[in-house]
């Protein structure tokens, strides 16, 4: 549909071209032109719903604007990355080369990120991300034209240190997945939690995406910590939460995790998950006007329940927006559309945040308790949080 | 680590094992006595799981679910052998490697269709749901106990049939030499397509069982495949004892090594593999 659309959009201006005998200047062209969005996200697969939940995220906040950007028409393009790193480079480079889009948003995979990445630090397209946390892409390997708008891996466990000290839980065990997403959890942690004065008594782990969890509740009971803090997700979380629970360690030793934890799961997990704490930065019970406006909105509109990732979307939206409007459409003026960008407080449904000198949300880390299938909130954990951005030299 | 945490480290990777060799069983029969390598093996388990799930909600009972989700295993194994499977007995090795990468994919999409993305999970039956305190502070669920019961009860099951009943008999004599079987009378084309559906069986049993213990989720299969070949090849391809032993063994390496060098825990079970295959390339019982 869209290259036979394009066809013909592009034969009629060349044929308009030549019988006016004008050929118009490039950058007058590029002004008049729709701006060209293209999302890389997974639509298939085990992140298919995340997917969906961005791109609804980000047009509603486009739709806002009477679904424009700087008073300049849309066109959309879309790609299925089916989270497979394998295909990132090439998913990148269909939207890149063969869609010639002026913006790229994706991903929620951090492997296909780093596919992402490679693209867009070459062609210096203006990359979004809505989601992959990879350290990499706002540390060593930040860019200018590169931006994210959903958190560093290691973000929401940096707020969990303090929170746990400051229930008297000095002696904790870590547990994770060893890969990478675990070990940048775990790096927030360690540097929080010793910070804090707290002891890790044993890091412990199983390959992602090893469920069997038996041996190491046992060696946990064993070892006796205050506290077990985690870092797991998806269907791996909802089996963790069951296994602990079943273990009957919830009863004696409190479960604190990344947000990731609780995201989606809670159906799963039942009554299993009660009582945990974790952080994050946003909760579907968040008790503002801002989060409820929206809510609200995106219930009507999708006939869905937004969540994080939703929200994460629209924010990649919003801040499009700004900058777009900014340079009033004209994407081309990438140095103003990025230093606008830089300097955007974005009022998202989380709370507002703006971005750090390598392109990372600074947030806040709200502390969360699960309490009957609810991530409820309970206090800002740490206002703030920054990612290190270590090693980030924009050229 | 003391005596007593020891001992129920002993339990953990027991049962684990004895689920491992449920699923290895299926995978080393099949390919046996048809010669076919099966990599949609750990679908059947994921759809198994997905059944309990789905049948579970329908019957207000996982007991009854599993029943009837044998039942369609079996008719399932059955179709899927006479369909295709068995069209793939001659041909080359890297035909039913297509052919079962295919089938893995459009198992995926199937179970997208029919039941979403969501992970989903499945109640322990009231009756089991208990656990037994072992330490002061930790406890062990009871449906664990039950469904290392389950495992052996079928370990033996197999064992009975294969070698002790007539139908056993066929199935090793066809496996043992196909065409002398022919000539004696054996409906060869029968017991393979038995066989088939006994092995998917197998499978989906162990998924249902375990679906209360490990959750429902998208991808669930391809986790246990790699270790289920692991098994296959630690116990000597087609050989239902050497899965046994293999499977209790992954379990040991797994479950200590996890606790004991955690820095390794990923490789611990591959390194026992490639330590096998070097004194033993065919693995500890050979066919």
């Amino acid at each position: 549909m869209t290259t036979r659309r394009l066809v013909l959009t592009r034969s009629a201006a060349v044929i308009g071209a030549a019988s006016s005998g004008l050929l118009l200047p490039q950058i007058v062209r590029a002004q008049s032109d729709k701006v060209r969005v293209g999302f890389m996200l997974p639509y298939t697969g085990t992140f298919a719903q995340l997917g969906v939940a961005i791109e609804n995220g980000f047009r509603m906040a486009i739709n806002e604007q009477g679904g424009k950007l700087g008073g300049r028409e849309i066109e959309y393009f879309k790609v299925d990355d089916e989270s497979n790193p394998a295909k990132g480079i090439e998913n990148a480079n269909r939207l890149v080369q063969r869609d010639k889009v002026d913006v790229l948003v994706g991903t929620v995979h951090s492997g296909v990120q780093m596919g992402i990445h490679r693209v867009a630090r070459e062609s210096g397209v203006l990359n979004l991300i809505p989601n992959a946390g990879v350290h990499i892409a706002t540390r060593a390997q930040c860019a200018p034209n590169v931006f994210r708008t959903s958190f560093s891996n290691s973000q929401p466990t940096l707020a969990l240190g303090k929170a746990m000290v400051d229930r008297g839980h000095k002696k904790a065990v870590w547990i994770t997945w060893n890969y990478a997403a675990g070990d940048e959890a775990f790096e927030g942690f360690e540097q929080s939690y010793t910070a804090a004065g707290g002891t890790i008594v044993k890091k412990l782990g199983l390959p992602f995406p090893n469920v069997e969890f038996q041996a190491l509740l046992t060696e946990i009971a064993s070892l006796k910590p205050d506290a077990v803090a985690c870092f797991f997700a998806g269907g791996g979380a909802a089996k963790f939460l069951k296994d602990y629970a079943a273990a009957g360690l919830n009863k004696s030793i409190q479960l604190y995790g990344s947000g990731f934890l609780t995201e989606g799961v809670l159906e799963a997990a039942g009554d299993a998950a009660n009582g945990v704490l974790t952080t994050m930065h946003y909760s579907d019970s968040l008790d503002t006007p801002r989060n409820k406006q929206f809510r609200l909105e995106y219930a009507k509109t999708f006939k869905l329940q937004p969540d994080v990732y939703a929200v994460q979307g629209y924010d990649t939206g919003l801040l499009l927006v700004k900058g777009a409007n900014a340079v009033k459409g004209d994407l081309g003026n990438k140095k103003a559309l990025y230093a606008a960008m830089e300097g955007a407080t974005i009022d998202s449904p989380r709370g507002k945040w703006t971005m750090s000198k390598a392109h990372n949300p600074i947030q806040d880390m709200y502390l969360r308790k699960v309490e009957n299938k609810e991530n409820k909130v309970i206090g800002i954990a740490q206002k703030a949080v920054a990612d290190s951005g270590a090693g980030c030299r924009m050229g | 680590m003391d005596f007593a945490n020891f001992l129920i480290q002993l339990l953990n990777s027991l049962q684990y094992g004895l689920l491992l060799f449920m699923l290895a069983a299926g995978l080393t029969l099949i390919f046996g006595i048809m010669g076919v390598v099966n990599l949609a093996h750990g679908s059947f388990y994921m759809l198994g799981a997905y059944l309990a799930w789905a049948l579970t909600a329908q019957f207000n009972s996982l007991t009854l679910a599993i029943v009837v989700g044998c039942v369609l295993a079996l008719v399932f194994g059955w179709l899927l052998e006479w369909l295709l499977f068995r069209h793939f007995y001659k041909r080359d090795h890297l035909d039913q490697v297509l052919l079962t990468f295919g089938l893995i994919y459009i198992f995926e999409e199937l179970r997208s269709i029919l039941w979403g993305d969501d992970v989903h999970s499945v109640a322990v039956p009231e009756a089991v749901s208990q656990s037994i305190q072992l330490t002061e502070n930790l406890s062990y669920p009871v449906y664990r106990l039950v469904v290392s019961g389950v495992c052996i009860a079928l370990a033996l099951g197999l064992y009975g049939l294969i070698s002790k009943t007539r139908l056993g008999m066929k199935i090793r004599a066809g496996a043992f030499n196909r065409e002398m079987a022919e000539a004696l009378g054996i409906n060869i084309r029968l017991i393979h397509g038995v066989v088939f559906a006994l092995g998917v069986t197998l499978a989906a049993i162990a998924g249902m069982v375990a679906a209360p213990l490990s959750s429902v989720y998208p991808g669930m299969g391809s986790s246990v495949l790699i270790m289920c070949f692991v098994v296959v090849v630690i116990g000597g391809i087609g050989s239902v004892r050497g899965a046994l032993v293999a499977a209790l063994l992954v379990g040991l390496v797994d479950t200590f090594g996890k606790v004991l060098v955690p820095q390794i825990a990923g490789m611990a079970v591959y390194m026992l593999m490639a330590g096998v295959l070097l004194y033993k390339p065919e693995g500890l019982f050979k066919q």
